[in-house]
């Protein structure tokens, strides 16, 4: 896309150090009256921005594409067996919203074996598309033999984007498909936006969450993105099938592959808090066992996990896998939920950077309430009972 | 059975944070360690050589200090490294990053099986992998929690699906994302740190590649650009639920469900 080129005449010990002193990846060097830039340079162009003129950067001449041959915003459909992963359902809810930006259609892609049901079912999620690979050998998720199918579909139908769910398989063959194609492939999404120009706008938190990147693809199609499950909301299905279902073909010997799948067992259940979404954390205030009872209740329905504060612990009441904190994980929750928590420096150092963080405390003062963004003063033994109960009748209404 | 192990010198620290100004990276201080869930990869390459023989080598793209992440292979038991360093790889994406691999991987050998860790701690993309077996057009796969037999031609992994967990075989040569947390990685080994010298760490650069083309690297081979970094929304704001305890635990049920988790 361009290059950074360097006015040596311009150059002189003084403003060599400044420029060295600027570069936030200590990519710039200057010896024997020579400036320098390593292959540490990021490219951020802040030398571009701060040395008058030094430095420069030169954009690449590239041939423009034309953004009009590519139409269509695709789906990938995530699906074992033929059991659909609710992220497609919600990156198709997502798809057209962006569809309407640039009045394209909104196709979706299932590769498979038998999966002629569960195409069906997309029907009622408002694509225009749904198109399916159906082959034997398509079967069990292999690499190669869904890469063939992905780009032969990419190459029949030119969509413009494809969003893919940044599941296990979703994290495998997105890359290999944009591989393939040449084309800018975005992990991990947090916002998507479409411009009129069928750009579309990737944001997704960088360097550990600390800073948002906006990324576009502008001169390769189709774009290629990932986005995990429970980012975009999923739509509601409607009563009548619209749009139709199209099989499409491809030649057996394109589905070769280097890999048997042997067998799946199902995963053991595991308590890895640090990777949970959900948490819902039990301190010295909710050490009984009627108490831990219902934090647990709680944890299954919202899909999480329990933890606990370093008490309970030495108490040996719950595994030391349980324990956030300094002497425990760090977690980085989307949710945790504080249950009789004091909040001790060494207990929020694990978990203060959660997304939200809500903490019920019968003791007004506790330090926890500086660090919850949802703090409720009560007694946890009231209060998480009616929860409980209210899920279960909000679960039992669908 | 000869091994090759990819990883990366990323930032000591995530501490990074935009500079309101300027609107540029600011990161505290220089300092740089080795991947950490490269570390897992490293293991799992040392342990199947002490099982079944063979030798294992590390590749890295970065700059000519990232030797310093080679040298720490080394003194946890790999034979030797390289570094992809060149001023034209900079500013590489996924796409720039994972070509430049495979170049370089094409040009230091051939191996039976290529070893990736599951991401890195600064990009967190966890796609280079993916990538450099397309361009190495070999069979892959990710999330492989552990590595069962090595049968001549072919090898059996465990790998991670969502809820299940696949046994399968792959043919060899191939390559694999391994996942965090499989393993303990050993500590590098202070007496072989001594003995290290710099011939067991080699340089390529672009000069050295059969792919001469300088737009299929760096900034200029990279698909994607990178319109403008800013700062998250903080969630700063601090809201008490009152009530009576049905009344809380009404609102408690309303916040759980715009945050779609009921």
């Amino acid at each position: 896309m361009g290059s950074l080129i360097i006015n040596q005449k311009l150059v002189h010990n003084e403003n060599a150090k400044d420029l060295m002193a600027l570069c936030p990846f200590g990519a710039i060097s200057y010896e024997e009256q020579k400036l320098n830039i390593s292959s540490g340079c990021k490219m951020c162009k802040l030398c571009v921005k701060k040395s008058d003129g030094v430095i420069t950067y030169q954009e690449d001449i590239k041939a423009k594409i034309d953004k009009d041959l590519w139409k269509g915003i695709c789906v990938y459909v995530d699906h074992l067996a033929g059991r659909i992963h609710r992220v497609t359902y919600e990156l198709i809810g997502k798809a057209l919203e962006l569809a309407k930006v640039t009045d394209h259609p909104v196709y979706a892609l299932m590769i498979g074996h038998d999966v002629g049901e569960s195409a069906e079912k997309l029907l009622h999620y408002g694509v225009d598309k749904v198109y399916v690979y159906d082959h034997p050998l398509l079967k069990d998720f292999t690499i190669e033999p869904y890469t063939a199918a992905f780009c032969d579909f990419i190459d029949k139908v030119k969509p413009s984007s494809v969003l893919v769910g940044a599941t296990n398989l979703g994290r495998q063959l997105a890359p290999r498909v944009a591989a393939r194609r040449r084309t800018g492939l975005t992990a991990d999404c947090t916002v998507l936006e479409m411009k009129e120009n069928t750009d579309l706008v990737q944001i997704r938190p960088a360097f550990g969450g600390n800073i948002m990147a906006q990324i576009i693809s502008p001169d390769t199609r189709p774009q290629f993105c990932t986005v995990r499950y429970k980012v975009f909301n999923e739509p509601k299905p409607g009563k009548d099938a619209s749009g139709e279902i199209i099989k499409l073909e491809i030649d057996e010997s394109k589905l070769g592959s280097g890999i048997e799948v042997l067998s799946y067992v199902d995963k053991p259940k595991d308590i890895d808090i640090s990777e949970s979404d959900v948490i819902v954390a039990v301190g010295r205030g909710a050490m009984s066992e009627g108490a831990r009872r219902m934090a647990t209740e709680l944890a299954d329905l919202l899909g999480g996990n329990l933890a606990c504060t370093r008490p309970l612990v030495e108490g040996s009441i719950l595994d030391a896998k349980r324990q956030i904190g300094l002497s425990g994980r760090t977690v980085k929750p989307k949710f945790i939920i504080c249950l009789g928590i004091s909040g001790s420096v060494q207990f929020v150092a694990g978990m203060k950077s959660s997304d939200c963080i809500v903490a019920i405390n019968s003791d007004r003062n506790a330090a926890i309430f500086d660090y919850a963004h949802y703090g409720i003063v009560g007694d946890v033994n009231e209060i998480v009972p009616q929860l409980i109960a209210k899920i279960k009748e909000g679960r039992a209404n669908v | 059975m000869r091994i090759l192990v990819c990883v990366k010198q990323v930032p000591g620290s995530s501490n990074v944070q935009v500079d309101p100004v300027t609107g540029v990276l600011k990161r505290d201080g220089v300092q740089s360690k080795m991947n950490p869930y490269d570390l897992y990869a490293l293991e799992t390459a040392l342990c199947l050589t002490e099982r079944f023989g063979g030798s294992v080598e590390v590749i890295t793209m970065g700059p000519p200090q990232a030797k310093a992440i080679i040298r720490e292979a080394i003194c946890m038991g790999v034979k030797q490294g390289t570094v992809l360093s060149d001023r034209r790889f900079a500013g590489a994406d996924v796409l720039a990053t994972a070509y430049t691999l495979s170049q370089g991987i094409r040009k230091t050998g051939e191996y039976d099986l290529i070893i990736c860790g599951k991401q890195t701690t600064d990009g967190d993309t966890a796609q280079v992998g993916a990538e450099i077996a397309e361009f190495l057009n070999l069979p892959n796969v990710a999330g492989v929690l552990s590595v069962q037999e090595v049968l001549g031609e072919s090898i059996v992994v465990t790998a991670s699906q969502d809820d299940k967990v696949v046994t399968m075989s792959l043919k060899l040569p191939c390559l694999i994302s391994v996942d965090g947390d499989i393993n303990t990685p050993r500590l590098p080994s202070y007496k072989v740190g001594k003995s290290v010298t710099d011939d067991l760490i080699h340089f390529l650069s672009l000069d050295d590649f059969e792919d001469q083309n300088v737009h299929n690297y760096g900034l200029s081979g990279s698909a994607t650009q990178v319109e403008r970094i800013f700062s998250p929304e903080k969630n700063t704001e601090k809201h008490e639920i009152e009530g009576t305890s049905l009344q809380q635990a009404d609102k408690l049920y309303a916040l759980l469900h715009s945050k779609k988790l009921v």
